[in-house]
């Protein structure tokens, strides 16, 4: 099928916008990247996987103004951890209010090296993953990122590492990339809390050896006006694991994508997120699942709470590949409206061909149970407290493939401290 | 202590009329029970005295201690001490039973201005009262009666009741569902809570139930309406002849 031409001139118009770094280690990734943007364009409303989402904001010139958000009301988040925190201001490492990056075997993103071990995963695996479904922001960031971490674990890394995104300006743009290595039988676990800039492009490329895990948490909200496109793009060895888990709340725009492939037998990959919006508020997951090996499971949760207008897409696909027998894949999408204003889209896909796999997928969307509602009422439960107690059930299944128990009770009690802040 | 008045109530989407003006007054300390056909309305009944949704209240009064119930949240009439056992308790998937009992018991509390119980105050006081009515703690931790069994969803409704020691209790056909065996431990349940300052309102169809529970008032329900009161009598003639000649009378 031919690229419409009005998308190849926007990627080519906004390509020319931008001050591209060149040559260095990812020279070559980053020209690549620059080539496939220039073939398959910009992403516009009329592509198959952005029907839903409007990508107008995403992909001009400038961003939407954002004011930044003031969340002093509430305590930091994995402040009971003991951890590494990366501190990123708009989008650019701020080495003042960081721990120290080399102490704990992360480096920062640079041209510098002419030799490096990124080199073989910077662009790689979101290049792999523009097929069958192009990812052009992927790739424009690919191209253009200057900022990001460089995680590469060959044993068990004690602290997790915390990449913090604050926001000081209005009008910030910002793209970070960040590749993350795990060697045969690593194991990281990487937090995220942000997004800190108006707008905010990011990739993330895992590349998860044999009998590596992986462990992924992030946080975006509670600021409104902040629009956000991020890109996870994992393979994954044999008898690895990789776990995330996003929590948004709040967020005008929030377009997450993720492209997990499963090449080696045995593997396990768990994705899922809770999005809580009311209003103004867009929120996309489009995950696409490969499994390209044997006894692989994969899971997807995906569950929005919604009010008041605000909007929930849910793009999830499992592509099963000739060979791989005993597959495991489960997909579910479930969308909690509170009122009838809010809106929740779906699309569900599955495809097979491999003949011995177990696949199921569900999708649903309803209102509060009044019967449930009632019950808890009657016990002595005020309103709000049931409303709340039974969207955090609602919830639970998203938050259930949270491993670490005090993470858990954290972004529960952040849940219930958004919902007590709604109003009506 | 609960005095209903002339209460009429019809449905809210449709002009179906379900309560036809029913008199009822249960007085401290006692236990009445509630008789009738399927479809008399005493479910309805208890519905509307504890604040559920779809009814609306044409005519008459409800009152708790002097207090009326009937303009009160579902979630006010629990505090002000209205405690309903439910014909078909209501699952709740993903709330944890135990998860729910210690809000509900906290939120009372809370509401009557009293301090919420401890953790470990509220764990010592609900494994012993499970324990007397054979809940383990396996049921304890599973969701609000998913998965329950008929009998087991029947036990944990006495046990909210008992940890919530409410002032007026109804009881909506507690003992369907319950085997001999749970029905004397369920019965032990009420007893145990019966007092001086405690009424029960007992609606049941059979006079199994009232063995164990011995009323110190029947009343019959049909058509919307109380059209009978009398002793414990009342119950053994139902027991032994059905209705017809109850209904037969009122004609
Ligand atoms: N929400 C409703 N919608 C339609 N009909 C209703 C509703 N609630 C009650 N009714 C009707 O009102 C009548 C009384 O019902 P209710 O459940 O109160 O009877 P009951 O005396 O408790 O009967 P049972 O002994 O079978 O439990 C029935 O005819 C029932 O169908
Ligand atoms: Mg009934």
């Amino acid at each position: 099928m031919a690229v419409a031409q009005a998308k190849l001139d926007a990627a080519v118009a906004r390509l020319a916008g931008l001050d591209l770094p060149q040559g260095g280690w990812s020279g070559g990734a980053r020209a690549d990247a620059v080539a496939r943007l220039q073939a398959m364009g910009l992403p516009a409303k009329r592509d198959e996987y952005w029907r839903y989402t409007d990508p107008t904001t995403l992909t001009a010139a400038t961003p939407v103004a954002a004011a930044p958000f003031d969340a002093s009301d509430e305590a930091q988040l994995f402040d009971a951890i003991d951890r590494v925190r990366l501190v990123f201001v708009d989008g650019v490492f701020d080495p003042a209010q960081s721990d120290d990056p080399v102490a704990a075997g992360v480096e920062l993103l640079s041209q510098a090296a002419d030799i490096h071990w990124a080199q073989g995963l910077y662009g790689t695996l979101e290049a792999r993953g523009q097929n069958p479904v192009a990812r052009p922001l992927a790739a424009l960031n690919t191209a253009a990122a200057t900022e990001g971490v460089l995680i590469r674990v060959t044993g068990q890394v004690a602290k997790p590492i915390h990449l913090v995104y604050l926001q000081e300006s209005d009008t910030s743009d910002a793209i970070l990339h960040h590749c993350v290595k795990l060697e045969e039988g690593a194991e990281l676990t990487l937090l995220e809390s942000g997004p800190g800039a108006a707008r905010f492009n990011q990739v993330l490329e895992v590349e998860v050896a044999d009998g590596a895990r992986f462990h992924h948490i992030r946080i975006q909200g509670r600021d409104h006006d902040r629009r956000l496109a991020t890109h996870i793009f994992a393979r994954l060895g044999a008898e690895s694991l990789f776990k995330s888990f996003t929590l948004t709340a709040n967020g005008v725009m929030t377009r997450n994508e993720a492209v997990l492939e499963l090449t080696g037998d045995d593997a396990m990959a768990h994705i899922a997120g809770a999005a809580l919006g009311n209003g103004d508020y867009h929120h996309d997951d489009t995950v696409f699942i490969t499994h390209a090996a044997e006894r692989c499971e994969s899971r997807q949760v995906f569950k929005n709470v919604l009010r008041n207008g605000a909007v929930g897409v849910f793009q999830g696909k499992i592509l099963v590949k000739p060979g791989a027998q005993k597959t495991d894949g489960y997909q579910i999408s479930q969308c909690l409206l509170l009122d009838e204003a809010a809106q929740f889209l779906a699309k569900p896909e599955l495809e097979i061909y491999a003949d011995d796999v177990k696949c199921s997928h569900g999708s649903t969307s309803g209102a509060i149970d009044d019967t449930a509602l009632y019950y808890l009422r009657s016990r002595g439960v005020p309103l709000r407290q049931a409303q709340s107690l039974l969207v955090l059930a609602f919830l639970a299944e998203a938050i259930d493939e949270i491993e670490d128990e005090g993470i858990a009770g954290e972004i529960r009690l952040r849940l219930e401290a958004w919902l007590s802040r709604q109003d009506g | 202590m609960l005095e209903i008045k002339n209460l009429h109530v019809k449905l809210e989407e449709d002009d179906k009329v379900i309560l036809k003006g029913v008199d009822l007054t249960v007085e401290a300390g006692k236990v009445h029970a509630i008789m009738g056909p399927n479809g008399s309305g005493k479910s309805t009944l208890s519905y509307v005295l504890s604040g559920r949704d779809g009814y609306e209240v044409t005519d008459g009064s409800a009152t708790l201690d002097g207090v009326e119930l009937l303009e009160m949240e579902p979630e006010e009439r629990a505090a002000a001490g209205l405690f309903l056992a439910f014909q078909y308790p209501v699952e709740i998937p993903g709330v944890g039973n135990m998860t729910f009992l210690r809000t509900a018991v906290n939120a009372q509390r809370k509401a009557r201005g009293e301090a919420e119980l401890s953790a470990g105050d509220f764990l010592k006081i609900v494994r012993e009262k499970a324990k007397a009515l054979k809940i383990d703690a396996e049921m304890m931790k599973r969701p609000v009666n998913v998965g329950f069994s008929g009998g087991e969803k029947k036990r944990n409704e006495i046990l909210q009741m008992a940890m919530l020691e409410p002032k007026m209790c109804i009881l909506d056909e507690t003992d369907s569902g319950l085997d001999v065996d749970a029905m004397k431990l369920v019965a032990d349940g009420v007893n145990a809570l019966r007092s001086e300052g405690r009424a029960f309102l007992v609606i049941t169809h059979y006079q199994r139930l009232l063995d164990h529970i011995k009323p110190d008032v029947v009343h019959i329900m049909a058509d919307g309406r109380i059209i009978k009161t009398g002793g414990p009598e009342l119950a053994l003639e139902v027991e032994n002849n059905g209705y017809a000649n109850l209904l037969a009378e009122v004609q």
